[in-house]
């Protein structure tokens, strides 16, 4: 099979801002939906109380900014007023409620702007443990019960434990396909070019699991058979995207310029947690403990112990990487202010590495696209400076 | 008028003494075998840290002080040059830059390093990474208490829990471990019913505001009244001392019908009555003031100076539950609520201090605070028919804080409130 196919539908998912998906999902199953924003929410929950969860990543560069800019100040970054415009403009209407991570203060205030703006939609603000001991445990556990308790009455249906662990399996698999996916990446980048990556896992915010994962096996099948010719480029990581996505023509931009992105962290949330959760006879507990052992260190995540930036760095050593490209967007406080943190540690071990900003609607890809090349060039010509 | 003209009022100059001995015991604290704990002043555990006789130390007051000694500017310029982002928080890169050139505190002596970084980081994510960055350049331990989000607009049972045991088995043991001493909670129990005595006193002076003339101005004024409770002296004989003696003299102006006092004097003459919402700008901190005094304007109820905590709500340290009262004094601050709340919580300043309207001084580098003002705005004229005034300043970034562009603004906006006051 073709991937061309596959990428094509991706693209198309990508640019229907009109969840045109959502809305047929629902049509077709009578069932419910419901949006989170980024980065992580356990969508296995949702999804067991017979829901659709739906990945919000605000509105890229498809979307006219009209009402959405009088929310906000022009030093608050880019989504939320997407999102906002997105909403006004009836774009979300199909999404029966909305979760709202804890990312950071742009975002937790978001969820009370949503309170007043949609009064009768189901609302919640999902708070995640930033200590990973005993007492953390409990109070997300009581967070988890709270929210399965809501998605149960959104629903109508009873999140049983056989359903929660059917919906434990589907999102190990699509994990698992996922890292497969991410490992031929770093091995023969030449067979899945990161643009095509890219839409995969944005597709995966709107499909049903089970359709998502078929799609990732199809595509996988697919390009371990592809003919693409390998280039000279220069391996990178790209860090600090976790949440405001970049507009596809900047991943083009960047992959274009030289380099081959061996790992990234945009849609994190289908890679935020680390292992596959266990089935069971308390999926509800398992669901937490996964959480708890192990997730990505990303910004938005506190750190515990002298261990800041080494996730970083033995991401690059782990991708056989030879740079790092930080990628913030703009007033993004959580990547901003990681970012010297990620440097330093980088700066230590002798990896090289270029920094920039951009926003979901950046149309000046050709600025990006010569930084990143100019950094290849510069690895290729003098590698890592030690 | 020259600055050895500034009007101070005596409580102002209880507090300049009580700063100036608590900084130079931290100058001495190394010397004096004293242990220091670096904190946030929202919902900060004061009274706990006394009871381990450890001293603490805000970094927010530092790099607000540092902002009013026109010292921020180079600071934040240092830390930029160190590869920190002009889009985030200036209160981070301030400190940052202040101890990249030598930690000089706000009475010109050396700020001890922290034996321990407490992070109770209540309503704002930045001090999470905040204290990231101090650990990497002191190399301390750090404990972490996390304060969940009032999402709902109130406390629940789970977060008092979740914070009241974090308390317990994280926060005390490591405490214990930096002072090397065992909790003595008589000793906090004590430091906690001191507290609450200075808290009924602050309730009065902010209700004071309800007078007219107000004998207070409960935003630049305020800020001098938080001083003490919000930070170091909470829970200490000298904080219940101060807020005594500001009591006293609230009452004297009160008897005599007078106005708070001012850098340029007393403000008797009071045309606006204002609510404001956002912290000031501190660099520019006198001037932005001058703006409202020369419109005869007056604060009578401001949100920043509740950052620490709403006690005319009611809540007071209590003594007899000191874990479940510290959690909920970290879980009320005023950033930990959300927006619906903070609308509410406007609504009710504008109605119960009869105020003409309501100021949003937005911040751009406290996303905390600013992130969705502009609806809580229209909400707020929605809700009371007051209209709003919405500017934009930075808390101690001097290139952010424009008085002219800020002056025309506030200008246009009086001359609104009259018209509509002519109107009526």
């Amino acid at each position: 099979m073709d991937t061309q196919p596959i990428i094509d539908r991706c693209e198309r998912l990508y640019r229907d801002i009109d969840l045109g998906y959502v809305q047929e999902w629902k049509q077709r199953t009578g069932g419910k939906a419901v949006g989170h924003l980024p980065v992580y929410v356990p969508r296995e929950l949702i999804h067991a109380a017979g829901l659709l969860p739906v990945g919000i990543m605000g509105g890229g560069d498809d979307v006219e900014i009209i009402r959405g800019d009088a929310y906000f100040q022009s030093y608050i970054c880019h989504l939320p007023r997407s999102t906002v415009e997105l909403a006004l403009g009836g774009k979300l209407d199909c999404l029966d409620g909305m979760l709202f991570p804890a990312i950071c203060d742009v975002i937790r205030n978001l969820s009370g702007m949503w309170q007043m703006m949609f009064p009768d939609k189901y609302i919640k603000y999902l708070d995640f443990p930033q200590t990973f001991n005993g007492a953390g445990r409990e109070f997300y556990r009581f967070e988890m019960a709270e929210l399965l308790l809501d998605m149960e009455t959104l629903s109508g249906i009873r999140a049983t434990p056989e359903r929660l662990n059917h919906s434990i399996t589907l999102y190990n698999a699509n994990r698992q396909v996922l890292t497969e996916l991410y490992e031929l990446r770093a091995t023969e980048p030449h067979r899945v070019p990161t643009s095509e990556l890219y839409l995969l896992l944005r597709a995966g915010n709107v499909l049903e699991v089970s359709e998502h994962t078929a799609m990732l096996h199809d595509y996988l099948a697919a390009a371990r058979h592809s003919t693409r010719p390998l280039r000279d480029n220069v391996r990178v990581v790209a860090t600090g995207l976790f949440c405001e996505q970049p507009p596809l023509s900047m991943v083009r931009a960047m992959e274009n310029s030289g380099c081959y992105i061996v790992d990234d962290d945009w849609v994190l949330g289908a890679r935020y947690q680390l292992g596959d959760t266990p089935v069971g006879d308390n999926p509800l507990a398992a669901i937490v403990d996964s959480y708890m052992s192990g997730t990505v260190a990303t910004a938005t995540r506190y750190v515990e112990g002298d261990d800041k930036g080494a996730f970083l760095v033995e991401q690059v050593r782990r991708r056989n990487a030879e740079g790092v490209i930080f990628a913030a967007a703009s007033f993004c406080d959580p990547a901003l202010l990681d970012r010297p943190m990620g440097q330093k540690a980088l700066a230590e071990a002798g990896i090289p590495y270029t920094a920039f900003t951009y926003s979901e609607n950046t149309g000046q890809v050709q600025v990006i696209k010569e930084q990143a090349g100019t950094f290849a060039d510069s690895i290729k010509l003098w590698g890592a400076v030690s | 008028m020259s600055s050895a003209e500034v009007q101070k009022e005596e409580s102002m100059v209880l507090q300049k003494k009580m700063l100036g001995e608590h900084f130079e015991t931290l100058s001495k604290a190394k010397e004096n075998g004293r242990k220091v704990v670096y904190t946030f002043v929202p919902g900060n555990l004061n009274e706990l840290i006394l009871a381990f006789d450890l001293l603490p130390v805000h970094p927010e007051v530092n790099a607000l002080q540092s902002g009013m000694r026109k010292l921020s500017g180079d600071y934040i310029q240092e830390a930029e040059k160190q590869g920190h982002s002009e889009d985030v928080c200036t209160y981070v890169k301030c400190d940052i830059g202040m101890l990249k050139k030598g930690n000089i505190g706000p009475t010109g002596e050396k700020l001890p390093a922290p034996d321990l970084l407490l992070l109770s980081y209540t309503g704002c994510f930045t001090f999470m990474k905040w204290f990231e960055l101090l650990k990497q350049e002191y190399g301390c331990p750090v404990v972490m208490l996390q304060v969940p989000y009032q999402a709902d607009g109130k406390i629940t049972a789970s977060q008092r829990e979740f914070v009241a045991r974090q308390l317990r088995e994280v926060v005390v043991p490591a405490l214990e471990q930096v002072s090397g001493k065992k909790l003595d909670e008589d000793r906090l129990r004590e430091l906690l019913a001191s507290s609450a005595r200075a808290e009924d006193d602050l309730v009065y002076v902010w209700e004071s505001a309800k007078h007219k003339p107000s004998p207070i101005d409960a935003y630049f004024g305020g800020v001098y009244y938080i001083g003490p409770i919000f930070t170091a002296f909470r829970g200490l004989p000298g904080c219940e001392q101060y807020y005594r003696s500001l009591r006293s003299e609230v009452d004297y102006r009160i008897a005599h019908g007078m106005g708070p006092t001012t850098p340029e004097g007393e403000l008797r003459q009071q045309k606006y009555r204002i609510v404001v919402e956002g912290p000031p700008n501190w660099t520019s901190f006198r001037e932005f003031w001058k703006i409202f005094y020369d419109e005869g304007v007056v604060m009578v109820a401001s949100t920043y100076t509740k950052v620490g905590g709403l006690y005319e709500q009611g809540f007071r340290h209590d003594p007899d539950h000191p874990f479940e009262t510290l959690a909920e004094y970290c879980l009320g601050c005023y950033t930990n609520r959300n927006l619906p709340a903070r609308v509410d919580i406007l609504a009710k300043y504008v109605e119960d201090y009869q105020a003409d309207g309501v100021l949003f001084n937005s911040i751009k580098s406290c996303n905390s605070f600013s992130a969705g003002q502009l609806m809580m705005l229209r909400e707020l004229e929605k809700l009371t028919g007051k209209a709003g005034a919405f500017i934009e300043s930075d808390l101690v970034d001097p290139r952010y804080f424009n008085a002219a562009n800020i002056k025309n603004r506030l200008e246009s906006y009086f001359q609104m409130l009259e018209a509509k006051r002519q109107a009526a």
